[in-house]
């Protein structure tokens, strides 16, 4: 296989790459990654290992999807800002044409009774599903009184006063922060 | 102001703040439904169904399914692409200087802020979610605590929560658990 040079890697190989792993992953995430090394390391010679975990690591700290981060920094790296478009789109096409197709479809069917009393089921097996992925981000996510006291200013901030969740994010950013300077400070003492 | 301007504003928004993946962008999705007729605390359940039992990141199809809602495949386009733009924005000036961004200690301060923040939004957004499923709060006044409860949701999640933890089928896909759910509300007339 030849080696592939920044300019030998075409955009229509990173978009089929990229709309593969859209298509054939369940729920996002962690879920990805092997599908991305199969294409990006394995199967291109896109980027190696350590690279794919550096991107991964670093869209899971950045604000959007961490699959759709990684396939812009993979598609920036080839082609550049077009190659990151087209990487970008080639990740999220699958979805929305699948997701249309369902939705066409299920607004046909809206009025059907079988379909009313399904999706009434289906609903409170995901409030049970939600409420799993609440205590498992919890274990990972909030560790100290600190983060425990983040979480529910947060949780009631949106609840009771009803704000935009884009104050509690800007602001625990900046809590965050200021905390860990202070620690900072407090270990060197 | 159009609805496509709307979209791409509330999207563009979401896919800006919402940070650690699809599940955060619940809520803003939970927000969107308060202050917009075009999406009910309801609809969000289903779509959290749809977008767990489809392939592609939550976050993408969540997204093309509000937009599909609130003005048919332009509004689905406007919104799974103005929630992207965003982080395409970002990650292209991050890839630049790749390693001073993941081992800046500001970076990390950061995030030990956001994450517990985050997890708190999308309890938020699930207590949303829950809220209209399992109770009907309104019911207080004329049937006291009793009806408050919507007994038939409340028993098709409490059994879910019990097969979703227990050993052999916690590992299943979300898929069995949603699809069961789908005949126990037909077999019962939910």
């Amino acid at each position: 296989m030849e080696k592939a040079d920044k300019p030998s890697t075409r955009l229509i190989d990173l978009f089929l790459a990229f709309a593969r792993v859209g298509m054939l992953t369940f729920g996002g995430g962690v879920a990805m990654l092997p599908m991305l090394e199969r294409e990006c390391v394995q199967r291109f010679g896109w980027v190696n290992n350590d690279e794919l975990t550096d991107y991964f690591a670093i869209g899971q700290c950045t604000p959007g999807i961490i699959a759709v981060n990684t396939a812009t920094f993979v598609g920036s790296k080839q082609r550049g800002a077009l190659g990151a478009a087209v990487a970008t789109l080639g990740v999220i096409s699958p979805s929305i044409v699948i997701i249309l197709i369902i939705a066409a479809v299920l607004n046909g069917f809206a009025d059907n009774p079988y379909v009313i009393h399904a999706f009434a089921g289906i609903r409170a097996a995901v409030c049970a599903l939600m409420v799993n992925a609440v205590v498992r981000l919890c274990k990972s996510n909030v560790r100290d009184w600190f983060g425990l006291a983040l979480a529910a200013a947060a949780f009631v901030l949106t609840v009771v006063i009803d704000i935009s969740p884009v104050f509690p994010v800007l602001g625990a950013a900046i809590l965050g922060i200021f905390a860990g300077m202070f620690t900072e400070r407090g270990g060197k003492q | 102001m159009s609805i496509y301007f709307t979209l791409f504003w509330e999207f563009f928004k979401t896919g800006l703040f919402a940070i650690g993946g699809g599940m955060a962008t619940l809520p803003f999705l939970s927000s969107m439904a308060e202050r917009f007729p075009w999406l009910t605390q309801e609809q969000l359940a289903n779509m959290i169904a749809v977008s767990e039992s489809t392939p592609g990141p939550l976050g993408i199809n969540c997204a093309t399914y509000a937009g599909y809602n609130a003005a048919g495949v332009p509004g689905a386009i406007i919104a799974s692409i103005s929630e992207v733009l965003p982080s395409y924005i970002i990650i292209l000036i991050i890839s630049k200087m790749l390693r001073r961004f993941s081992q800046s200690k500001y970076v990390s301060f950061a995030f030990g802020g956001l994450r517990p923040a985050a997890t708190g939004l999308i309890a938020a957004a699930a207590w949303g979610v829950v809220s209209i499923v399992l109770f009907n709060f309104s019911a207080f006044a004329s049937g006291g605590i009793a009806a408050v409860f919507n007994i038939g949701a409340a028993a098709v999640f409490a059994l879910m929560m019990v097969l979703t933890n227990i050993k052999p089928l916690k590992k299943l896909h979300p898929l069995y658990f949603i699809a069961f759910a789908a005949v126990l509300g037909i077999v019962f007339e939910l």
